[in-house]
């Protein structure tokens, strides 16, 4: 059966404003509103739509992370995957640690294709989906703002700093997604029923043969410097005056 | 322990991407690193020469080969991966280069990696931004085995040239993939300085109405020696391609002077400019929150005001 492997992460809301906890431990998320990250629904969206061309059978969703996450995993079934796999994990999940995860997923499921998000806006990293094709010793094509596949290979267009770059890549291979891939679909209530009475697995690392390992220690977390508030300047001739005194034009 | 450091040249097969003379100030901030810039290229010589030029630089280490025309991490990273073996740190900007090849690297080695380092404290200690820059993070490794990283270009300013590193081609034999090939770029031309390394950028927003209506920021840009850059909701409506977005999802910059007009500054768009020297805003909203990072700030008709800039600066 071709199936798409889709990683999703759950993250902080987009839109709440950070705060930096005053120890210094970490950042505040009890009572925060949680997500699917933005970029990992732009690859669910991704497959979903092969899936309705055609191009593949069964869209399988999947996280690692503590027992909340099965709350994104619903999501994501509402949105239209068929099945979730939870591997259960708390503390700090590497990216190497998921990768590995993802790799005995995919010994499991035999999929033609794996899409993650290009990076979650929690830690920034931005490494997983290279991580995973490095271990996997697969293409990877990340940034993807084009995906087209063709039998035995893809077509991937890319937002590099460049430009748009293409390149073609045997498959199976990872997708990491970019902004302009496509636009989520919104979940419809009667989805979210549906969702219910979809399969949702859970597993451990233990039953994947896998020992998490944390190589970097989280030393401690500060608030960004502010910027200085600024004057305002009542016309261009003002302006153009005040850069030309700082030598700026 | 001394840091032995290897960073990855960005470079277009005949010219160096000043990143990589970002990378090298990121390295030499730690006092004794040894720095050694790898050129993996068809051609090596032309690049080779730019980064042995660059001042910081003990040594240049080439690896010819067709195979590396264009930059394809599944075949860069193996051959990094060869190179490796005596140093203890490796970089790469944090460009959509280096983020695309420096993880596989660390894949490939099983390595931790820090991305987007905006300071090394030591071999083994870096900050870095989380959460689109807003909280700082320090983390440390555990010391033994290597440490991949990527450097936040904004963060560090380049090298100077006036150095004259010794070049030596570099033996690997890896196998390298076929599995991933390099069809084309298309990259619009522009005689405008390059966004992520101008000294000045200007940027609009949405309230620009349209492709046409940006027009205005080519011509001011040109007069002032300017890059142009857009924000996310501006390239969103086609008025911009989005290689000139700027902000957390698109560029990260720091010129001496950014100006952003009828931007009214999302956060992941403040994040993508707080390195830069002076914000100027120019918006019709006086409550916009760009006017909270702005240094000087302008409320009024950016259709009035642009013009009436390029005038006064002719």
């Amino acid at each position: 059966m071709k199936r798409i492997l889709v990683g999703i992460k759950r993250v902080v809301d987009a839109n709440v404003r950070i705060r930096v906890k005053p120890d210094g431990s970490g950042v505040i998320t009890d009572g925060v509103k949680m997500a699917i990250n933005p970029f990992d629904e732009i690859a669910l969206e991704e497959a979903l739509r092969i899936k309705e061309r055609g191009g593949a059978e069964e869209v399988i969703v999947t996280t690692v992370g503590p027992a909340d996450c099965q709350q994104q995993l619903r999501t994501a079934l509402a949105m239209g995957a068929d099945r979730a796999l939870h591997v259960q994990a708390d503390g700090v999940i590497e990216p190497l640690t998921v990768a590995r995860a993802l790799l005995k997923l995919i010994e499991r499921e035999q999929p033609l294709l794996i899409i993650l998000g290009k990076q979650a806006i929690d830690d920034d990293n931005g490494q997983t989906g290279q991580v995973l094709a490095a271990l996997w010793n697969r293409p990877q094509a990340t940034y993807a703002s084009k995906l087209e596949l063709s039998g035995e290979t893809a077509r991937v267009t890319r937002e590099v700093d460049a430009g748009l770059e293409t390149i073609e890549i045997d498959l199976p291979a990872v997708i990491t997604t970019d902004l302009r891939l496509n636009e989520p679909r919104y979940v419809k209530l009667p989805d979210i029923m549906k969702a219910k009475k979809k399969p949702l697995d859970t597993l451990t690392f233990a039953a994947l043969g896998i020992e998490p390992r944390q190589q970097l220690k989280l030393v401690r977390f500060e608030p960004p410097p502010q910027r200085q508030k600024g004057i305002r300047v009542k016309d261009a001739a003002e302006l153009v005056d005040a850069l030309r005194k700082k030598g700026l034009l | 322990m001394s840091a032995r450091i290897l960073i990855v040249a960005e470079h277009d097969g005949k010219k160096l991407n000043p990143s990589t003379a970002k990378c090298v100030t990121c390295a030499r901030s730690l006092a004794g690193a040894e720095v050694t810039v790898a050129v993996l290229a068809a051609e090596v010589a032309a690049v080779a020469t730019q980064a042995a030029q660059l001042a910081g630089v003990d040594r240049v280490l080439t690896v010819e080969n067709p195979a590396n025309l264009h930059p394809l991490a599944a075949v860069f990273a193996p051959q990094i991966v060869a190179l490796a073996g005596p140093f203890n740190l490796l970089l790469g900007p944090s460009t959509t280069f280096g983020k695309d090849l420096m993880a596989r690297v660390a894949g490939l080695l099983e390595a931790p990696q820090v991305s987007d380092i905006m300071a090394i404290e030591s071999p083994t200690r870096f900050r870095r931004p989380i959460y689109a820059g807003n909280a700082i993070l320090t983390v440390e490794s555990g010391g033994d085995g290597k440490v991949v990283g990527t450097v936040r270009i904004a963060s560090f300013e380049g090298a100077a040239d006036g150095g004259s590193a010794p070049i030596e081609k570099a033996a690997v034999s890896v196998p390298l993939p076929t599995h991933t090939r390099f069809i084309s770029v298309s990259a619009a031309k522009s005689d405008r300085p390059d966004l992520q390394t101008a000294a000045r950028v200007i940027s609009g927003g949405r309230a620009l109405g349209s492709a046409e209506g940006f027009k205005i920021l080519y011509s001011l840009a040109d007069r002032m020696g300017a890059a142009v850059g857009a924000s996310r909701a501006a390239v969103d409506a086609g008025y911009a391609p989005n290689e000139m977005q700027v902000g957390q999802t698109g560029k990260i910059i720091a010129p001496e002077l950014y100006v952003a007009v009828g931007i009214s500054g999302a956060i992941q768009h403040l994040t993508g400019i707080k390195d830069a020297r002076t914000i100027v805003a120019i918006n019709k909203d006086g409550e916009a929150p760009i006017f909270e990072v702005a240094d000087f700030g302008l409320v009024g008709d950016l259709f009035q005001i642009i013009p009436e800039i390029e005038r006064l600066i002719s």
